[in-house]
């Protein structure tokens, strides 16, 4: 009997190979059909590398001489930020408990659910071209669109936190004859209250991220000066502003870790 | 043990912080509450648009219904070509960041240069939003499909490496000696030592990556990067808003589809 000299690892999914070759067909077929219903200018695409090396050859050095303009925009940001995740984060938690199915009676849950749904569903950027047509251009805009993205993002952990707690310190509480606010205080808040802040500072590390890019719809912070800086083809002070959006994040993450990792 | 003692112990109102803690506590509240007012202070707010703020709404929500579904027909094929931009854009984003998560995970990169490298990319290219690298691909390929894929691409690698990378560092180690004493090369190693055991976080980092981008593509035509965007945008600027309630409408659909799609995925293949 003759062992096979080479071997050949075998598949992990679809192991059927009739299945993998009709995968792969698949996906041939749709990136044929992509391709070619996509209305692609491939003579200004072809155009795309020398632009490219032109945008470079502009960006670079960066200039930091407008500095001021620089620094108050990332302030706005910063204060966007931090602002919309303390408002969102007290926001959120009657949202949250409303929308935890142990807790809220049936109609209430679905409310709540809905809204949830809703508000996660549409793009920050949607949601700020509305505030930005209601209540015309500047911070305020960006600021409510914030709060709604944090509303409904910590409101779904809140929620799904107190669906999975333990139900047994809930008996505990209620058997001692406690209110329904004694319930939530004593009972759920000491459960859920370490990954609630957890989510929160999550929350502001993302806010950071978001508050960058609302301004290019006029909603306030960084991003309008940035896409200002885009239009009138400034590609050295955008390079700076990127690059100070970089480094904006890059400590906002690193914050948000160091505080986790203390919460724990 | 006085009296006291016991009361001290045991005492007739059960608190669960000390005098000590709850100062504390109290502190570190009162110190975000000044921090968050100090900054809505410093964003000087129009506080007077809020006046009207309840009746603008009102009359925007009331300007939309009823949704306007005559012009159904003519938002399918922007609504594919979204889907396409975040589909391609993934499928990219699939090929590039795999080499990009393996030269930032410690375990297998081989040196300190190429991991500063890979973690620079990674960094830099979460920290762009979307539409932000939208508006360097526009002026780069002009308005259109291509500038929006690629800005998919851009924006999904650092999130896709990260995790991959994260997965690599935590791969076991027994596997990759195994294959190392066989006497394979460093690029056998890393793909029937390293790869196989990474696979499943691939393929359900990338199902999930897509997804978001759903998300993601339905704004990317407010710069001009292709997709529903463009509609969406030049009807929300003519404010004929049955027509944004229709569309709002039909990226919903299609957001939840999407993000059911890809949850059923996940769990097949994870």
């Amino acid at each position: 009997m003759s062992y096979p000299t080479t071997w050949r690892r075998p598949p992990m999914f679809l192991t059927n190979p009739t299945l993998r070759l009709g995968f792969w067909l698949m996906i041939a077929v749709y990136l044929a059909w992509s391709m070619g219903t996509l209305d692609i200018d491939w003579g200004r695409v072809g155009q795309g590398l020398p632009r490219a090396g032109d945008m470079l050859a502009r960006m670079f050095p960066p200039d930091f001489s407008r500095w001021d303009l620089l620094v108050s925009g990332v302030v706005e940001s910063i204060e966007m930020a931090v602002a919309a995740t303390f408002i969102g984060m007290i926001l959120a938690v009657p949202l949250g408990l409303c929308g935890a199915a142990n807790l809220a009676p049936r109609p209430v849950y679905l409310v709540a659910r809905a809204v949830i749904v809703l508000s996660r569903t549409f793009h920050e950027i949607i949601i700020a071209i509305f505030f930005v047509k209601v209540l015309g251009f500047g911070p305020l805009a960006g600021l409510l669109t914030l709060i709604v993205a944090s509303v409904s993002f910590i409101a779904k952990m809140i929620a799904e936190d107190i669906e999975n707690m333990n139900m047994g310190q809930i008996e505990a509480v209620k058997a001692t004859g406690a209110s329904f606010p004694k319930l939530l205080i004593y009972a759920v808040q000491p459960q859920i209250l370490p990954r609630y802040l957890g989510v929160c500072i999550y929350r502001l590390d993302a806010n950071l991220r978001h508050s960058t890019v609302v301004g290019i719809v006029g909603a306030g912070g960084i991003g309008m000066t940035l896409s200002a800086s885009f239009k009138r083809y400034d590609y050295d002070f955008s390079l700076a502003i990127l690059l100070a959006i970089i480094a904006l994040v890059f400590l906002g993450e690193f914050f948000s870790n160091w505080i986790r990792r203390r919460l724990r | 043990m006085t009296a006291a003692d016991l009361a001290k112990r045991y005492p007739e109102v059960w608190r669960r912080f000390d005098v000590r803690q709850t100062v504390v506590h109290w502190l570190w509240f009162a110190g975000i509450v000044f921090v968050a007012g100090w900054s809505v202070r410093h964003l000087d707010i129009t506080w007077i648009y809020f006046l009207d703020a309840h009746v603008q709404v009102g009359d925007l929500l009331a300007r939309m219904f009823p949704p306007d579904w005559s012009h159904s027909g003519q938002i399918v094929q922007p609504l594919i070509e979204t889907i396409h931009i975040a589909t391609l854009g993934t499928i990219v984003t699939y090929v590039i960041s795999i080499p990009i998560a393996f030269l930032s995970a410690r375990n297998v990169t081989p040196n300190a240069i190429t991991w500063l490298i890979g973690r620079f990319i990674l960094v830099a290219s979460r920290s762009i939003n979307t539409v932000v690298w939208a508006l360097i691909f526009v002026a780069i390929f002009g308005p259109g499909v291509m500038a929006g894929i690629w800005a998919i691409t851009m924006r999904s690698i650092g999130f896709m490496g990260k995790l991959i990378a994260e997965a690599i560092e935590e791969i076991d180690e027994g596997t990759v000696e195994a294959i190392e004493a066989t006497g394979a090369s460093r690029l056998k190693v890393l793909l029937v030592g390293v790869l196989p055991q990474v696979l499943p976080v691939i393929y359900g980092t990338t199902v999930y990556r897509w997804d978001i981008n759903i998300r993601e593509s339905t704004v990317l035509g407010f710069v001009g990067a292709g997709g529903i965007g463009i509609e969406l945008y030049s009807s929300i600027n003519l404010f004929n808003w049955q027509q944004v309630a229709m569309m709002l409408i039909a990226i919903f659909a299609v957001v939840v589809v999407s993000e059911f799609v890809s949850a059923i995925t996940r769990r097949r293949i994870t």
